[in-house]
């Protein structure tokens, strides 16, 4: 039994609720860690000291993939993880004086434990208790011999001891039945050794693994300290033939030496997004666990399965662990974990399709990105997840190795024994089987395991689906009329007229622009929907969004109804369940579910409305009653509940439906019945995107929401719909359909954003910050949801709705009275009310804005600031909040000019294409006249204004945006730049792409976007160079490469997690790091994304600061802040919180004579700034010296500021939160519950931990292979001659030839040399982004391989790629092996390129210039193109020419595969005409040309014959134009290829 | 909202007014018919903005964006119910308002604005035409009793207001007709009295009761009334008229405006005793001193009377023809104004000054005695005048009118008897609507001093909220 403390240790378990105590806004859940990671087998189970070494090198040679804190010498972790090594163990059990049985009869423990004596003694003899206990015989304990000369000082500050502690089982057991007991006797030891400790110390006791097979040796090193480290590693004895690599990147640097991975049976490169809700599903299923292998005792001891304080990788291996251990084997545990997408694969193999749905019901996906090593022992693998985001690329030689790494050539091996080289592919797994020497790709591994049980059989004679539902009655008709019904649930007009109606007549979530300026829920004077107090997470640097449409394949909406049971069975009753295809259920849907009459189904209605009188407590204590009432209807078998709100009426109000469903939801999983029932939610509160998702992510199955529908037929019926234009022709059914595909599609974007496929494991996963919410009710109904700054509780929860309910007219007046629209309110968010929610931008201060900065009068805009600041009546942002505390004055002279603070503002990121050039170019002129800089925003910038102007104006953004896009992200655009800012998310719309339709591509546009005028353009949601943190780092490293003048500048946007992701950059080696504010944003985005995803910028700046200072890192970057920032208290509040640069965008617009139109998506804006139409310009009249006036003002008044609270310099400021103070609250009741103490905590540092910028980073270009280039290239730089040279290249060599391109930017310009100029041969491996950025002029020729990122941003140059030239023509066919990695030619612009092999995923994407010829590609490719053209020799994954709008592609394909492979919702698949069958041929014979290949030889020796197996990949916008253009110019179709092809 | 572009593909456009020389000639409005379609063109203008100052710069907060919408729409029935959501005479203001809401339009910061004014009239005439605006009497009767004294637009808003919300209103006007300023102050080519009469009538048939004749103070017991009625609303009015105390002011033929169109109004009603009592014009030179709205109602009630001469003067300079660059938009704009008056025939003098009425032997007046005057800003930022030496000069003038505003409400009477308080102004004193009194209210010019039509309507309308609030909590 467990004793009481642990027991409620258990019951308030939440993943985090158990971690370093928090202080400040620091999120310790939050930390993430990515990386590098590999394996060696050797097939034939022969165990060697080669093969460790192997590792090692290989490991070393990942080092970039990896991080170091503050110090260099403290890695984030690296290890090893080796078959027990027998002949090592044997010797030093006889030095020690104990002898070993024989391998396999025997277990070894490797045990950090703690330093101090007395401490470890008493942990060992409690283990040895533990051991004698569990029948094991203790037969030594080994101290392990470590070296750590050379540790960095915070690593060895946590050092651990560490021995291997050597048992056997009484019984002799040996195999499985050894390994089962031994992880019991692991799971016993630490739990009661952790016990007897101090919570904070349970880090000090840690099996690294405890097993008869495997033995982990890692630490808080980097990859090349852990040889050093463990003198194990260096000893000949130490033989294995198998070994798990692994070198971390952490985001944060506070040391965890246990935290280092492998783990037992994993080693993990990705991150995993539902964390939270895989754990905490995890844990209600530990109830119900009865498994043959361990008896009830055993199971208990074992709970809770995934333990505590672990990384995500850390509780996925613990639950990979405990399936294993209950009797499946890995690779089918693998599969279950990690499924692949199959639901929209028709292709697949239907046995397959069955085990995954099958599988299920018992598991949700754990989903994110992920690479997986994995082994047992004597079965080796990986795997990929589905989106395939992670690179993996092996090898296997004629000497029986197989080696998978994350890049390729990261061990060096004789080229002439490889046999094969590939790559794993998006959710495909590699299995090599020692005990039968074998290997098994993925087709034949998948198929044994899935055939092994009847799946499809259960299924078709359990599983039921909607369709299998009958309809025995009509839904129960209301007693209430609609509007009484919208009223109380508190539908505005604009609610109706902006969100439901676009979503009844389009399907489409509803767009929007210029921010949000309204307050936050908790600050809002009116009634707030619960659900505006969820704030949505994303994804952001750790790991990538998706896109949901381009990638609609991988992701999925279905969910079950019905309990699950024991997850260790493996029999047909996992198989009933109800399948819907997604979560929203119309009328007739819910009443087939209300009225089920089934066997397996039991399903029960609770009420969720409470008493309408007005006492307080009566939310709560219904509430309490709900619960009650789920629970026992779950322990009596009710599998579907029934959240019902139809109940509320004069006499009772509905509880919010959010905090039902989670107050349900926990109360289930603490009883641990969660998983033995599904909740679907009826309430009448759900309408906008935003509802379904956080009642989903708090545990809902199914949401019927009734008022939602009933309100979006009636619009049908009144025919106020408007499709194309149109007001008539939506029907009811049509509206309810289209309703119901916007709600999904919004949940598609909702859940990609945060990179997660599939809603059943968004499903709890409560990915939600909680803004202004009490810490009871979140412990209680939202448990483990973040939540920082308190707020509102039951009984003001309860006011919210009564105030709702007060507003109903319960008895309406008769016939003759009007129906008017102000029985509705009027809203007011999307559109300034006078009655209805507060702007900051309103009438008043956009006047007085614009009036004080045209006129330069200071008194009028003190008056602007005055409105902005004096929030404390009607607060609206948390700075609003804030006061400053005055202190010793100073005189206002004393405070450093106006000038010195110029310097530090930046305008914000807006591009040329969203606004006009003119509103554009008068920003920047007015920027670099006071010396601060404006930003270019994403979509390049026009060369003419990188000159100046004859009077000295210059209309040069020092700031050039690098995004997603990388629109016309030349060399030349990035030499041009004083600062080059990654933008990783935007504030209006985090973790979302963007589209920039046709019509508003011009030519203009098109010339500087590098692209086709009228053709559309993709924004993928993520960068696709940047899935992880390494990735991020190497972005940096090339930029810095690109232009070393420049600083990097990261641009994240505020959210609970972002001081870790802030440190992780930081590590990256950023420069800058700017945190955006939720609530900025000029351009159009979703309305759900303007007003619910992000959170202000206060939180994040104080988290980035409070976590920069705790790691030590904050001296390191300049940090800024941006996010509608108005006045000089803006600016003081966000220096004292910690951000010593500052950008302003939606204000300077307003001076520039912006009125908030908020049409910007339009094209429409009639003040000439957010519009490209040409008359629509001419009445843009803004002069730069208004923005100078603005922001000298803004500098002004913050000196005023300065003077008053005794600051001379901006520096001294920065961080000194403790002259902030809280506003007495007395605005709203609401407020009286807030806390923003946290927000202004103080880390504690000493002196010398500086505060702002002092340091500059190492950005690791002093020995980089490119000075070498540069220097053999110099004379022919300089005289535009010819040269030549040849040089070894590893793939520690990363982004070759950037460098080089950058010095020829510098002195030819955006014209390079002439082609081919730079001759340069390199043989070997690659490494990330080799040529990127290259020029023309540039020609090289790399023989072996490459890495990902191959050409990325090409700017004219010229690539070549071929096999190295031992590689043995017998095994190795070049057309067969993947020779280069994944996302080639990213953002390219121009150039060519030539691969003898296949390149992998995402091959081309969004390049929009570059002509390449390559012998196969990966899933993906030639994604979100733009132009050039692409030639590909062999075959296409899947998914090829998704959202690609321009340019062509040319495939041969001879047998006929080709067409399944594509995505044909943008391009057409058309015959070659004669002017592209001579393009192609000619750019098939320079591939022979250039590579020698032997395919093209045979195609071009036949070309007669072999012409017509070329399909032409059209994108249809692309053939329009082109076929308008013809009519006007009479241009030949092919001519855009010939142009830069043939430049020879 | 209306068609996205719509303000790129239509200029504003009004509808055309009858030429001035037939006008002139009767008193009936002088718009012409304007094709439905046209009128829609006009809403498709509106942009409904993000921030849409049109609905800020309305003093009663019409959605402007939305009832455009509706009329782009061709739904006359949406347009009417948002429209009376916050407006509850949309027939009056749609003609008589200055159009605070045309000045604040987004489009007018470079375009010509949105037709707002001429778009409101429209819906406010479909409505009725088609039905929509119907008396709609309470179901319910709360049982509280509200006196309203004064029938002006304030009187009459609050009236509405308070009426539906189920409360008995009585309405007070000493007058003989109900209406106040809008009956007696507004001549009829501006809005055409059977208007007013249409309105009275819906509003009887909801149940309001109108008292005329009724003087409080006079003829009505003022205690009384306050013990009868749960609340009191004052809206008397700023009846009191500036007047010049000039030399010669009590010459014959010196008479304050709103005399002049007050009997000009009971003229064109048909009044018996009417034409007696009229102030005409006819043959005569006519001298409006003030250029304001109530100048510009006598230089278009002077025309139709047949003056020989009308001149119309004004002591502040003459504005600029476009926007002052001080009155930036969203500001009302300073700048020159020409009413249809003005269009009617006027010759219009700026930065004079009066300094007598000039009299014939028989005390008639024959001339007045003006200067021109120099505007200047001073040190302090104010603005003050010199006259210009040498320009003092004599205008023949038979008829004087003095519009140049009311300085506050009548104390005497009522309000003295009440014994209400007033401020320095003389207007009487509030907060929230509710004077020093408990139970009396007071909402409109009487409050906020001499303003607009639209403005009155906004206080009797938040007055009437007031009172709602005090009856219930009591």
């Amino acid at each position: 039994m467990q004793d009481q403390a642990e027991q409620h240790q258990l019951e308030n378990f939440s993943l985090y609720g158990k971690t370093t105590p928090q202080q400040g806004l620091y999120v310790p859940q939050a930390e993430r860690d990515s990386c590098g990671t590999g394996l060696i087998a050797n097939l034939k189970n022969e165990p060697s000291h080669q093969l460790v070494k192997d590792a090692l090198t290989m490991l070393a040679n990942m080092e970039h993939r990896g991080a170091c804190g503050y110090e260099a010498n403290t890695g984030d972790g690296a290890g090893i993880l080796l078959q027990t090594p027998h002949r090592l163990f044997f010797a030093e059990a006889g030095r020690l004086g104990f002898r070993l049985p024989p391998l396999g009869h025997y277990g070894v423990g490797m045990l950090f434990l703690p330093k101090e004596k007395e401490l470890q003694q008493r942990c060992l003899d409690k283990l040895k208790e533990v051991i004698a206990n569990r029948e094991f015989e203790l037969l030594g304990i080994r101290p392990v011999p470590v070296n750590n000369d050379g540790l960095g000082k915070s690593a060895i500050s946590t050092e651990p001891d560490m021995v291997q502690v050597f048992v056997k089982h009484k019984d002799g057991l040996s195999g499985m039945k050894l390994e089962r007991k031994l992880y019991i006797l692991r799971k016993n030891a630490a739990r009661l050794v952790h016990r007897e400790m101090p919570f904070e110390l349970h880090d000090l006791f840690y099996f690294a693994s405890f097993s008869y097979k495997t033995i982990v040796y890692k630490g808080q090193l980097t990859t090349w300290q852990l040889r050093n480290y463990f003198l194990d590693l260096q000893d000949e004895n130490m033989e294995s033939a198998i070994a798990l690599i692994h070198s971390r990147f952490s985001t944060n640097t506070v040391p965890k030496w246990k935290l280092a991975q492998p783990f037992r049976y994993i080693a993990h490169n990705g991150e995993i997004n539902t964390i939270t809700g895989n754990v905490n599903w995890w844990k209600s299923r530990e109830k119900d666990l009865v498994s043959e292998h361990f008896n009830d005792e055993e199971i208990d001891s074992l709970k809770p399965v995934t333990g505590y304080q672990l990384s995500d990788s850390g509780y996925f291996d613990n639950a990979l662990e405990f399936l294993v251990m209950g009797g499946r084997s890995v690779p089918h545990t693998m599969m279950m974990m990690i499924p692949e997408a199959w639901e929209m694969d028709e292709r697949m193999e239907d046995y397959k399709r069955a085990f995954y749905e099958y599988h299920e019901n018992l598991v949700e996906p754990w989903d994110g990105p992920a690479a997986i090593c994995f082994t047992n022992g004597n079965l080796v693998g990986a795997t990929l997840d589905r989106n395939g985001l992670r690179p993996a690329r092996y090898c296997l030689t004629n000497d029986d190795r197989l080696i998978l790494a994350s890049e390729a050539g990261a061990l060096p091996v004789d080229q002439s024994i490889v046999i094969k080289k590939g790559r794993l592919q998006p959710g495909k797994m590699l299995i090599a089987d020692l005990d039968e020497k074998y290997i098994y790709a993925d087709e034949e591994v998948k198929k044994i395991i899935c055939k092994k049980l009847p799946y499809r059989a259960w299924l078709n004679k359990y599983r039921l689906t909607m369709k299998d539902l009958v309809a025995r009655e009509t839904p129960e008709k209301s007693k209430l009329t609609l509007l009484q019904k919208q009223r109380l649930f508190g539908y505005s007009r604009e609610d109706i007229k902006v969100l439901l109606q676009p979503m009844a007549a389009e399907g489409k979530d509803p767009i929007g622009s210029m921010g949000s300026d309204t307050p936050l829920a908790v600050l809002s004077h009116r009634p707030q929907h619960l659900a505006n107090y969820f704030k949505q997470l994303f994804a952001q640097v750790t790991n990538p969004p998706i896109d949901p449409i381009r990638e609609r394949s991988v992701m999925s909406l279905s969910m079950r109804l019905a309990g699950c049971g024991n997850m260790l069975t493996m029999g047909l009753e996992h198989a009933r369940f109800i399948r819907i295809n997604q979560p929203l259920l119309n009328n007739e849907e819910i009443a087939k579910i209300k009225n089920i009459y089934h066997p397996h189904f039991k399903v029960e209605s609770l009420d969720i409305t409470f008493p309408a009188d007005y006492s307080p407590g009566d939310l709560e204590k219904r509430l309490g009653e709900v619960c009650e009432q789920a629970e026992a209807f779950a322990r009596t078998g009710h599998n579907i509940l029934i959240l019902s709100d139809k109940k509320a009426g004069p006499n009772r109000a509905p509880i919010p439906s959010l905090l039902a469903t989670g107050a349900v939801h926990h109360h289930l999983t603490r009883t641990n019945l969660r998983v033995a029932t599904s909740l679907v939610i009826e309430a009448g509160d759900v309408f906008e995107t935003h509802h379904f998702a956080t009642l989903i992510g708090f545990g809902a199955t199914a949401v019927h929401p009734y008022v939602a529908l009933e309100s979006v037929k009636e619009m049908a019926a009144e025919q106020k719909m408007n499709l194309n234009g149109s007001y008539q022709g939506v029907t009811e059914k049509f509206s309810v359909k289209n309703y119901t595909k916007a709600v999904g599609g919004g949940l598609l974007k909702i859940m990609s954003k945060n990179g997660i496929s599939t809603l059943q494991s968004y499903q709890g996963a409560q990915i939600f910050e909680i803004l202004g919410i009490r810490r009871e009710v979140v412990d209680k109904c939202f448990t483990g949801a973040i939540s920082r700054i308190e707020g509102i509780g039951f009984d003001e929860m309860a006011k919210e709705v009564l105030d709702k309910h007060y507003q109903v007219n319960w008895h309406p007046t008769t016939e003759n009275s009007h129906p008017q629209p102000s029985d509705l309110d009027v809203g007011g968010l999307f559109q300034w009310k006078r009655k209805g929610e507060y702007h900051l931008f309103n009438p008043q201060s956009i006047h007085l804005l614009q009036y004080s900065t045209r006129r330069n009068d200071y008194k009028a805009f003190k008056k602007y600031t005055k409105i902005i600041n004096e929030q404390s009546e009607r607060a609206c942002t948390l700075r609003g909040l804030l006061d400053f505390k005055t202190q010793q004055p100073i005189p206002l002279h004393e405070v450093e000019p106006v000038e010195n603070i110029l310097k530090r503002f930046a305008t914000g990121a807006m591009s040329f294409g969203s606004i006009s050039h003119e509103a554009h170019s008068t920003l920047a002129i007015a920027m670099n006249r006071i010396g601060a800089k404006s930003n270019s925003g994403e979509g390049g910038e026009d060369p003419i204004r990188f000159e100046k102007k004859p009077n000295g104006d210059w209309e040069r953004s020092a700031i050039k945006q690098v995004a997603s896009g990388r629109f016309g992200v030349t060399s030349y655009y990035l030499t041009n730049a004083d600062e080059l800012q990654i933008k990783m998310a935007q504030g209006a719309k985090p973790g979302e792409g963007g589209q920039l339709p046709g019509h508003k591509v011009d030519n203009w546009i098109a010339r500087v976007r590098h692209s086709t005028p009228g053709v559309g353009l993709i924004s993928p949601p993520p960068h696709h160079d940047i899935y992880s943190i390494e990735d991020l780092a190497q972005l940096i490293f090339d930029l810095k490469n690109a232009n070393r003048q420049a600083r990097i500048n990261v641009k994240l946007v505020s959210k609970a997690g972002v001081g870790v992701i802030a440190s992780g950059v930081a590590k990256a080696h950023a420069d800058v790091i700017l945190i955006a504010g939720h609530d900025g944003g000029t351009g159009a985005s979703p309305l759900t994304s303007v007003r619910h995803a992000g959170l202000p910028w206060e939180l994040g700046v104080a988290e980035s600061h409070q976590t920069l200072v705790k790691n030590k890192l904050r001296d390191r970057v300049v940090l800024q802040a941006d996010g509608q920032m108005r006045t000089g208290k803006d600016i003081a509040v966000a220096a004292l919180l910690g951000a010593e640069e500052w950008g302003v965008a939606t204000a300077a617009l307003v001076v520039e004579g912006c009125i908030l139109m908020r049409k910007c998506h339009l094209n429409t804006c009639p003040v000439g700034i957010a519009t490209q139409d040409p008359e629509l310009r001419k009445r843009f009249d803004a002069d730069p010296q208004h923005i100078v006036n603005f922001f000298t003002f803004l500098a002004q008044d913050l000196r005023e500021i300065m003077a008053s609270l005794g600051f001379r310099t901006v520096n001294e400021m920065i961080g000194k939160t403790d002259r902030l103070k809280i506003k007495p609250l007395t605005g709203h009741p609401k407020y009286k519950h807030l806390d923003l103490s946290p927000l202004l905590h103080q880390e504690p540092a000493d002196e010398a931990v500086g505060q702002y910028k002092m340091v500059e980073q190492d950005h690791g270009l002093e020995n980089i292979l490119d000075w070498r280039l540069l220097n053999l290239a110099k004379g022919a730089i300089r005289h535009r001659n010819h040269m030549e040279s040849i040089l070894p290249i590893k793939n520690v060599d990363r982004a070759v030839g950037t460098l080089l391109s950058n010095e020829i930017t510098k002195k030819y310009g955006a014209e390079g040399l002439l082609e081919g100029s730079l001759y340069f041969r390199f043989r070997g491996s690659a490494g990330q982004s080799f040529g990127a950025f290259g020029v023309r002029g540039i020609h090289f020729v790399l023989e072996g391989e490459s890495n990902d990122y191959f050409g990325k941003g090409l700017s004219g140059g010229r690539l070549i790629v071929v096999p190295d030239r031992e590689t043995n023509p017998l095994h190795f066919i070049p057309a067969e092996n993947t020779i280069i990695g994944n996302v080639a030619l990213f953002g390219a612009t121009s150039g060519e390129v030539f691969i003898r092999g296949i390149a992998g995923e995402r091959f081309a994407v969004r390049n929009s210039g570059a002509n390449a010829v390559v012998e196969g590609v990966g899933d993906h490719g030639c994604e979100y193109m733009t132009g050039g053209c692409v030639v590909v020799l062999g075959e296409t994954g899947k998914n090829f020419a998704a959202g690609m709008s321009g340019g062509m592609a040319f495939i041969f394909d001879p047998e006929n595969n080709f067409e399944r492979n594509c995505n044909l919702q943008m391009v057409d698949l058309d015959p070659l005409d004669k002017k592209d069958l001579e393009a192609v041929r000619k750019l098939v014979r320079d591939h022979f040309r250039y590579t020698g290949s032997n395919l093209a030889l045979s195609i071009l020796n036949d070309w007669r014959k072999q012409q017509q197996y070329f399909i032409k990949v059209m994108p249809k916008d692309f053939k329009r134009v082109l076929k308008e253009q013809q009519s006007d110019f009479q241009q030949p179709e092919a001519g855009a290829i010939q142009e830069t092809t043939i430049s020879q | 909202m209306g068609h996205p572009k719509g303000f790129l593909q239509h200029t504003r456009e009004l509808p055309p007014s009858r030429p001035p020389a037939e006008r002139v000639n009767d008193y009936e409005e002088i718009y012409v018919e304007f094709p439905v379609e046209k009128t829609q063109e006009q809403a498709a203008r509106c942009m409904d903005c993000g921030v849409p100052f049109c609905h800020s710069g309305c003093p009663l907060g019409n959605i402007i964006p939305e009832f455009n919408d509706a009329v782009y729409r061709n739904d006359w029935k949406e347009a009417t119910d948002i429209l009376l959501e916050t407006n509850n005479f949309p027939e009056f203001t749609g003609r008589i308002c200055p159009a605070p809401c045309e000045s604040a339009c987004v489009l007018g910061i470079n375009q010509p604005p949105v037709a707002i004014e001429h778009i409101e009239k429209t819906i406010a005439e479909t409505a009725f035409e088609k039905g929509y605006i119907q008396p709609r009497p309470p179901q319910q009767r709360t049982g509280k009793k509200v006196a309203v004294v004064g029938s002006g637009p304030a009187g009459l808003a609050a009236a509405a207001q308070l009426n539906e919300a189920g409360h008995q209103v009585i309405v007070y006007e000493r007058n003989d007709r109900i209406g106040g300023l809008l009956r007696y102050g507004i001549p009829d080519f501006k809005l055409e009295k059977w208007v007013v009469d249409r309105r009275i009538e819906i509003m009887q048939e909801e149940g309001v009761v109108f008292k005329t004749n009724a003087n409080v103070g006079e003829n009505i017991d003022p205690g009384e009334l306050v013990s009868e009625n749960d609340a009191v609303l004052l809206c008397g009015g700023a009846t009191i008229p500036r007047d010049l105390p000039l030399p010669g002011r009590k010459l014959k033929g010196v008479h304050f405006a709103m005399d002049f169109l007050e009997k000009n109004n009971r003229h064109v009603a048909g009044d018996k005793n009417a034409a007696a009592q009229l102030i005409s014009a006819k043959n005569k030179h006519v001298v409006v001193i003030g250029g304001g709205d109530t100048g510009s109602d006598c230089v278009g009630t002077s025309n139709r009377h047949g003056a020989a001469s009308i001149t119309q003067i004004e002591l502040l300079a003459k504005p600029p023809a476009q926007r002052h660059e001080d009155t930036p938009w969203p500001l009302w704009p300073m700048m020159l104004r020409n009413s249809s008056s003005h269009e009617e025939g006027c010759d219009r003098q700026w930065a004079q000054l009066t300094k007598a009425f000039i009299g014939d032997d028989n005390g008639h007046l024959k001339a007045l005695r003006i200067t021109d005057i120099q505007w200047q800003k001073k040190d302090d930022g104010s603005h003050g005048f010199e006259e210009v030496p040498g320009t003092e000069r004599d205008i023949p003038c038979d008829l004087a009118l003095l519009a140049v505003g009311f300085v506050r409400p009548q104390f005497e009477g009522m309000l003295e008897q009440l014994g209400i308080a007033v401020d320095q102004r003389g207007n009487v004193a509030d907060e929230n609507y509710r004077t020093n009194h408990e139970k009396i209210f007071t909402a409109g010019d009487m409050r906020r001093g001499q303003s607009l039509v639209v403005w009155a309507i906004a206080e009797g309308r938040e007055a009437a909220h007031a009172v709602c609030n005090f009856l219930s909590s009591h």
